[in-house]
């Protein structure tokens, strides 16, 4: 791998998120709360509407970086902090960004630093991979 | 009820193996966005050194989520399923997951922490495979609101 310097960009994308999608993901992840995929529920908890899994950020977001590593064997540590949410529109869905930028490099492993926005906020904090350089 | 402060330290046995299967491998990955060919095509992950399709990063959630269901069926839990935020997630891998795998969790609480009405419980689920070595560890935070009885 070429060397990294703090602050390059190696990857960035935008998925679109339906309420397929958030169906889809609760199938594939057996997380069936119903705050993801029923509005009348989401409203009786208080909440602005029906919103992705946190955890379907967070696996999508780290998604964005597998290619450019060519192995996902190359991550060693994945974390972030869930701090706003993604209310998905039934008609309009959402849209969440991914930034991905190298945060600190060292011999052996670089952090590489994800900036995740849904509608100009940032839902995830602190989205922070460790990889192997090599 | 709160919560239990003294489910710290508990006691919590494996859960029974998880086998993964390449379709459910590759259920997972197109519900995350994930296209590259390591998740979904046996012979792109072979090319890379592995037995069958690579696990996205984040399935390991499939296999914690057992671990914490153990946690929320402990009578004594003081937590209620609807009180619950997920507020931090974190994952230390010795090798990914792979199609193949039979993995099991081991779950263990690490901490609580009041802060305000809530509590603050950190969780640690320790993956391992059929050999008994190490695959990753899962961390959560969970928020736990006391709401009402």
């Amino acid at each position: 791998m070429t060397a990294l310097a703090v602050g390059d960009v190696i990857a960035e994308r935008t998925v679109h998120l339906t309420r397929e999608s958030l169906v889809r993901y609760a199938g594939a992840s057996g997380d069936f709360n119903a705050i993801h995929y029923r509005d009348d529920v989401a409203a009786s908890v208080g909440l602005p509407g029906v919103l992705a899994h946190g955890m379907l950020t967070m696996g999508l977001a780290v998604q964005t970086i597998v290619p450019w590593l060519g192995d996902a064997g190359r991550i060693l540590e994945y974390g972030v902090r869930f701090t706003r949410p993604v209310v998905v529109d039934p008609e309009s869905g959402a849209e969440v960004t991914v930034l991905a930028k190298v945060g600190a490099v060292d011999a052996e492993t670089a952090r590489i630093d994800l900036t995740v926005t849904h509608a100009g906020t940032t839902v995830l904090v602190k989205a922070q991979v460790r990889i192997r350089l090599a | 009820m709160p919560v239990n402060p003294e489910l710290v330290g508990r006691d919590f046995p494996p859960t029974s193996p998880y086998l993964v299967g390449r379709e459910k491998v590759r259920e997972f990955a197109r519900a995350v966005f994930a296209d590259d060919p390591q998740h979904t095509d046996p012979v792109a992950a072979q090319a890379l050194g592995y037995p069958d399709v690579v696990a996205p990063p984040t399935f390991a959630i499939v296999v914690q989520e057992q671990t914490l269901q153990q946690l929320l069926a402990q009578p004594d839990s003081g937590i209620v399923l609807h009180n619950v935020l997920h507020a931090e997630q974190r994952f230390a891998y010795t090798r990914p997951i792979v199609a193949g795998d039979e993995l099991t969790g081991r779950l263990a609480v690490t901490g609580i922490r009041m802060l305000g009405g809530n509590a603050m419980v950190t969780s640690e689920s320790v993956i391992t495979d059929a050999s008994g070595a190490h695959v990753v560890t899962a961390t959560s935070v969970l928020v736990v609101g006391e709401g009402e009885e």
